[in-house]
């Protein structure tokens, strides 16, 4: 008989060793790209955070030494992700409202539920492309060409399945006993899932919505040929439908720029592009561990 | 350097000698001595948190798989202490094979289940014939020679069972372990294996849990009573420990113990 | 009786309660149905938009590589040989990465708070955005792998994939961020999928002897696969897609060349280069290009929608 001994030498036991260090090796080689990226953006983009960056228009690339600032891309940033939120939520949480409360599993909802799948699935810069044929070319939204409103729409597009998913998920984890319990109470459908399913779902909701917001926000292919990219201040509401600069359509621009002050202005946006995104990202995700915790007491 | 000095008698094949396990900070069982007899069906019993699953994945390091789990004090098998840091856990379940609460089959063909783990063992006979004398030793090969290469899944729960236990008797076990195998189980299934059991105790030491005193009067020579008891500083959690351990007909009809007593005779569980 | 029902004003359901639980669930149908007419509008506006196109060249757009704007020549052969050949060249790098490192965090190697902040790690790699990968691919990873390159160029020449000198800018280097950027949705699709492989599997295979990887490689991965396989399709239509970091790195060349280290052109890089400044016919050919990366994506995308229907209800 022999022995129980652990042997070395036994070919199971140098695979088991061999595979599981390989399989060490791929998480390291995983979360590098991470550590690396993130320290980097950290440290270039980081020295180049000043006071003035946040109110200067950014000079045309040219010999200038000094590049100026990414206040107009800012302002553009947070204006195109409104109007895509404004646009994509209401109808991805109605629409999910629908697929979860309303829709008893027929074909329709399994369509719909699929072309939302199918709809995540589409490359962003078909959107883009599309909202390019239907509105920039056709100068429909009052003669104006590429404008900020444009490019909120094709954002909304990248936004909607995300909306949806998260709303129709949120709602499914509601448990049937309460809708129950205030239909049961002589309460409309629609009083039910306002005053009660929503509420109770709010939370999880929020969190994915919020997450798609700040996927959309570093978005760029859909902006190229849509909002295009402007140099100049946003003074007023008119500015809507005229080209509109945004920080990721900034750090593709000034990327590919040959000078230096151009390319240090593309990091210092990134900087704040990916602070902002990976903040919220991590946020989250504590709410949510925490959640989990306090539930579980 | 490998056997210890301790004095086994020849027929006990596995011996827990002052065995705790627990759960992070938390004791499952304490302290319990235990002698199995080579051949013999042993069943433990007992009422549920008594910590009987708990022993019984001890015995052939199973328990390694739940984070936090830790034992003390020694299973002697074969002379040697399989808690010893030396020991290859996968060495000693090649030699110990379990069978579980839910029936088990990998999703692969009923041929292939059971020559998987032969293969693993390095079996290096006739797979065919082996296949075939693990199901009739299982008590199976009737109900499903003709459909081999069917999936496992494509059988009843029990046959699932009795399939896991040609499984198990395929890579040729000193012992068999089972941890409540008819718990999901009808009552004719729950024959069959019991019929397989008797079979099998001609070749192989089986020690089995189970909640069905019944079935431990119908299959088992001995018979451990597990019990628990709370903490002496008493926070209302519970430790399990070994009551009483005898052979089966002492402990159903002179048990020694009083709560063997009204254990088995149906007063708690 | 009668008396205490007066207190309760709306005992009586109004009409206008009725009509406003109407209203409520049919602008619910209708905002649900809103997700069909986009997508259907995207297939046919660009479908209609590439007709001029299709209807000039044909089947031969998809295998000639002359883009010619001046000529009115166009056809999009090397920027689908890129797309195939990038999607496909990254998912082969990161499906073994993704899958080792999914294996490592669902294993007990290390205490689990490890496993889960590693698993964090390369979730929150998903969340950067594209454009800031290509800038980091530009200042970053091109200068790091140029040495490399060379190296391969030297060793490697006589295969063609590695036939001519590096230059800055190629597809390799489009590929190495394409394997970054696919390697947290193939990890944490594989890391869902072996999760759900049934403990009792995992059990029955300890039960009997089999070792930790012999486990792994003939019970659990076998178990996860369809989910796994599902993970990859999802990431090869992301690849095929992807065009921010792969426009900034690829180095956006129409020339065709079987070799990596030259630069490329993949339909999506082509589209956010050229869509701006293009007319005439360039545009309906660029919308032809797009309606073909489409159709791609699409029809992997609903083989893996399939593929997931397909094999979920196996356990």
């Amino acid at each position: 008989m022999n022995s129980l001994y652990y042997q070395k030498r036994l070919s199971r036991n140098i695979g088991d060793k061999f595979f599981t260090s390989l399989s060490v090796i791929c998480a390291l080689i995983a979360i590098l790209p991470l550590i690396f990226l993130v320290t980097y953006i950290l440290i270039k983009g980081g020295s180049q955070i000043t006071p003035e960056l946040f109110t200067l228009e950014p000079n045309p690339p040219g010999d200038d030494l000094d590049a100026g600032g990414i206040n107009p891309a800012l302002i553009g940033t947070l204006i195109i992700t409104t109007i895509a939120s404004i646009i994509a939520i209401p109808v991805g949480v109605g629409g999910g409202i629908y697929l979860a409360e309303y829709s008893k599993g027929g074909a329709f909802s399994r369509f719909i539920r699929f072309g939302v799948n199918v709809l995540a699935g589409v490359p962003s810069i078909i959107a883009g492309v599309f909202i390019y044929a239907l509105i920039v070319s056709t100068k429909i939204l009052f003669g104006s060409m590429y404008s900020g409103l444009a490019g909120g729409m094709a954002l909304s597009i990248l936004m909607l399945p995300t909306v949806i998913k998260t709303t129709d998920e949120g709602l499914k984890l509601v448990p049937n006993e309460l809708r129950y319990a205030s239909l049961g109470v002589g309460a409309s459908m629609y009083t039910t899932i306002l005053k009660v399913t929503l509420p109770s779902a709010f939370r999880s909701i929020a969190t994915g919505v919020v997450l798609g917001i700040a996927r959309a926000a570093g978005e760029t292919a859909p902006l190229i040929f849509t909002a295009l990219f402007s140099y100049y201040y946003i003074t007023g509401f008119g500015d809507l439908f005229y080209e509109m600069g945004s920080l990721a359509v900034l750090i593709y621009n000034f990327a590919l720029e040959p000078y230096d002050a151009q390319n240090k202005l593309a990091w210092a946006a990134s900087f704040i592009l990916v602070l902002s995104i990976l903040s919220v990202n991590i946020f989250s995700r504590i709410l949510a561990a925490f959640t989990e915790k306090t539930k579980r007491v | 350097m490998i056997k210890t000095n301790k004095k086994i008698p020849k027929n006990i094949i596995l011996s827990l000698e002052n065995v705790s396990i627990s759960y992070g900070t938390f004791e499952a069982v304490r302290n319990v001595f235990c002698n199995f007899k080579k051949g013999n069906i042993t069943s433990l019993i007992g009422p549920s948190g008594c910590g009987k699953s708990t022993v019984l994945r001890s015995l052939n390091r199973m328990n390694d798989l739940i984070p936090n789990c830790s034992l003390k004090g020694t299973v002697l098998f074969d002379g040697t202490n399989i808690y010893d840091k030396r020991v290859d856990p996968v060495e000693v379940r090649r030699r110990i094979g379990m069978v579980f609460q839910q029936p088990n089959p990998f999703p692969k063909s009923i041929y292939e289940n059971i020559a998987f783990g032969a293969r693993i063992n390095g079996f290096m006979g006739d797979m065919d014939e082996l296949v075939e004398s693990s199901l009739r030793k299982a008590a199976l090969w009737d109900e499903c020679k003709d459909k081999l290469n069917d999936s496992g899944y494509s059988l009843s729960g029990g046959q699932q069972q009795r399939l896991c236990i040609a499984r198990t008797i395929a890579i040729e076990p000193e012992i068999i372990l089972m941890d409540e195998p008819c718990s999901a189980l009808d009552p004719i299934s729950t024959l069959k294996i019991e019929e397989t059991m008797h079979e099998l105790k001609k070749n192989y030491t089986i020690i089995i849990v189970t909640h069905n005193m019944q079935q431990a009067l119908r299959v088992s020579d001995m018979t451990a009573f597990f019990n628990a008891i709370e903490y002496e500083d008493g926070d209302g959690g519970k430790v399990g420990y070994l009551a009483e351990f005898n052979s089966t007909k002492k402990i159903f009809n002179s048990p020694k113990e009083k709560t063997t007593q009204e254990y088995i005779s149906g007063k708690f569980g | 009786m009668e008396e205490k029902l007066t207190l309760f004003k709306n005992r009586k359901r109004f009409g206008i309660e009725k009509n406003i639980d109407i209203i409520f669930k049919n602008t619910a149908l209708v905002l649900s149905s809103f997700v069909a007419i986009i997508l259907l509008g995207i297939i046919l506006v660009v479908f209609f938009q590439s007709f001029e196109s299709f209807s000039r060249y044909g089947l031969k757009f998809l295998v000639t590589s002359e883009w010619n704007p001046v000529k009115d020549e166009y056809g999009a052969f090397t920027a689908i040989y890129g797309t195939l050949v990038t999607s496909f060249l990254s998912l082969l790098i990161t499906i073994p990465l993704g899958v080792g490192t999914a294996i490592f965090i669902t294993e007990d190697f290390v205490p689990k708070i490890v496993r889960e902040i590693i698993g964090s790690f390369v979730e929150l790699l998903a969340a950067i955005p594209s454009v800031v990968l290509g800038l980091w691919a530009i200042f970053v990873m091109e200068p790091f792998f140029r040495a490399f390159f060379v190296f391969l160029h030297n060793s490697f020449g006589w295969i063609p994939l590695f036939s001519t000198e590096p230059t800055g800018r190629n597809s390799l280097l489009a590929i190495l961020i394409l394997v970054v950027m696919l390697l947290p949705i193939v990890t944490s699709i594989a890391r869902d999928s072996l999760n759900q492989v049934p403990k009792k599997l995992r059990n029955a295979a300890y039960g009997i002897g089999a070792s930790r990887w012999k486990t792994i490689f003939s019970v659990i991965l076998p178990a996860a696969l369809s989910g796994i396989m599902a993970g990859v399709l999802l990431a090869l239509g992301r690849a095929m897609g992807e065009t921010m970091a792969v426009t900034m790195i690829i180095g956006n060349s129409n020339e065709f060349s079987w070799s990596l280290l030259s630069p490329g052109y993949t339909i999506s890089s082509m589209l956010a280069n050229q869509f701006g400044e293009a007319d005439g016919s360039q545009v309906s050919s660029l919308f032809y290009a797009a309606f073909v990366l489409m159709i791609l994506s699409l029809v992997i995308n609903i083989f893996a929608q399939w593929l997931v229907k397909k094999f979920s209800l196996k356990y």
